[in-house]
């Protein structure tokens, strides 16, 4: 489904691009002059397209979830079958999923954006619902001693206690959609999942593409997980030992 | 549209049958064998290390290096080292798996009541014996329940490899073309089920563990 992209050099034969260097005719792990020249016109534009495909997934997702799991909260009874809901959504294979919405949203952004929201439900639900359920009821009791009105124990209490929960499943959701959005390249063209299939799918398999896109993508992935396990940290210094 | 995917999908099942058991049972060879591999690795390291509370660094950044690694990425260097095969797609898998079983065994024994251990150990009982009769039956449960993760994002996993010719489920839904969205829906369907029943054994096999363990304790 990924064509062969042969006009704008994505393999290792560049015609128009004079003699190819000795690691591209060997077809090297890492030829860094590939890279160089291909950086403007592939690598990058896919790394951002993947930074927006994962911060729009993970962000509606969010919406989504807080919603639902706000739902759960106040009628317990719906908690057990959206609970079931957003595990069967997970089990979908990705691979299933993406053609499945296409006779809905068609070959587009959309439909891969669906697909992701769909994934991040589950962890971003679960986390929620644990975090906000974990509120000790005499903590509550007493805030409600205290004179605070219901958003007030919201706001200031509860969603503060539960924002390890919360933060934990951002950052297990944000790491997974990096992850699971690689495969929507077997749809279109987005994401750093593009490159990637382009060099697995060349004759012969393009090493330095493959490296360097792969590379890339696990490199979003491990500074997404750093820089959100500094945000837990920073936001819940009460926690600091765990 | 979305009606007659569904009832093409159930038309797809009873008519290619057989095909479907025989992708099933490459799935779930692949996706066992790779299990296997990991908890031979995972599970020893990950005894050792809560046993002895260390290695707190090394079970988070495995994790968290876990879960960085796209599959789709891994299976591609598998390609480009082992060439197309059921080896390169195990080794992918096996790297994916490890991470959560060497966390949850690390976390099950790192966090069992340390008053347990001092007792046992001032009832005498070797560093061995603790391992196998307090820690390991008491952290018995999240240990599983790491198993059980692994297990069902590994059976997941296994179908990317379908899109490079790994065989299994995954190549039924690589191949829309050849048969249709129904064919799709049908596979990723008794992928999920694979998952369920995996998931299912393991809690079956998690209860018999505790109940076994439950009059010792």
């Amino acid at each position: 489904m990924t064509g062969f992209r042969l006009a704008d050099g994505g393999g290792p034969v560049i015609p128009n691009y004079g003699e190819p260097s000795a690691c591209l005719r060997h077809n090297g792990w890492f030829c860094t002059d590939w890279i160089h020249e291909h950086w403007g016109d592939t690598l990058q534009p896919a790394l951002i397209q993947h930074i927006q495909l994962t911060l729009i997934a993970v962000g509606i997702g969010f919406v989504i979830a807080f919603g639902l799991a706000l739902v759960a909260l106040r009628f317990g009874f719906l908690d057990p079958p959206l609970g079931v809901f957003t595990d069967f959504l997970y089990m979908i294979p990705s691979l299933a999923l993406f053609q499945l919405l296409v006779p809905l949203s068609g070959l587009t952004v959309t439909t891969v954006e669906i697909a992701l929201v769909s994934y991040t439900l589950f962890i971003l639900y679960r986390n929620i619902v644990v975090g906000l359920r974990s509120v000790p009821p005499d903590v509550l009791e007493s805030a409600r001693g205290m004179g605070l009105t219901r958003r007030q124990t919201f706001l200031r209490v509860e969603l503060p206690l539960a924002m390890p929960a919360i933060l934990s499943g951002l950052r297990i959701a944000i790491v997974a959609t990096i992850s699971i959005a690689t495969v929507a390249a077997f749809l279109i063209q987005d994401g750093l999942g593009a490159p990637i299939f382009d060099a697995i799918g060349t004759p012969d398999l393009f090493k330095t593409e493959l490296l360097a896109a792969g590379g890339l993508a696990i490199l979003l992935a491990l500074t997404a997980d750093l820089l959100l396990a500094f945000a837990q940290r920073a936001l819940t210094p009460w926690n600091r030992l765990r | 549209m979305v009606a007659s995917t569904f009832a093409d999908a159930f038309r797809f099942m009873p008519s290619h049958f057989s095909l479907l058991l025989e992708k099933a049972a490459q799935t779930a060879e692949l996706a066992f064998a790779a299990l296997a591999i990991a908890l031979l690795i995972a599970l020893p390291l990950g005894l050792w290390l809560g046993h002895r509370h260390r290695g707190l660094l090394l079970a988070l950044s495995a994790s968290s290096l876990g879960r960085s690694l796209p599959s789709v990425v891994l299976i591609g260097l598998g390609i480009a080292i082992l060439g197309v095969g059921f080896w390169n797609n195990a080794m992918a898998l096996v790297v994916l798996a490890i991470a959560p079983i060497l966390t949850n065994t690390y976390f099950a024994v790192e966090g069992v009541d340390s008053d347990a251990v001092e007792a046992a150990r001032g009832m005498g009982l070797t560093e061995t014996q603790i391992l196998t009769r307090v820690e390991l039956p008491l952290g018995l449960p999240l240990l599983l329940a790491g198993l059980r993760i692994a297990a069902v994002f590994v059976i997941a996993t296994a179908t990317i490899a379908g899109i490079f010719g790994g065989g299994g489920l995954g190549d039924i839904m690589a191949r829309q073309v050849t048969y249709g969205l129904g064919g799709v829906f049908a596979a990723a369907i008794w992928v999920a089920g694979l998952a369920l029943l995996t998931a299912a054994a393991l809690a079956l096999a998690q209860r018999a563990a505790s109940r076994r363990t439950a009059p010792r304790a």
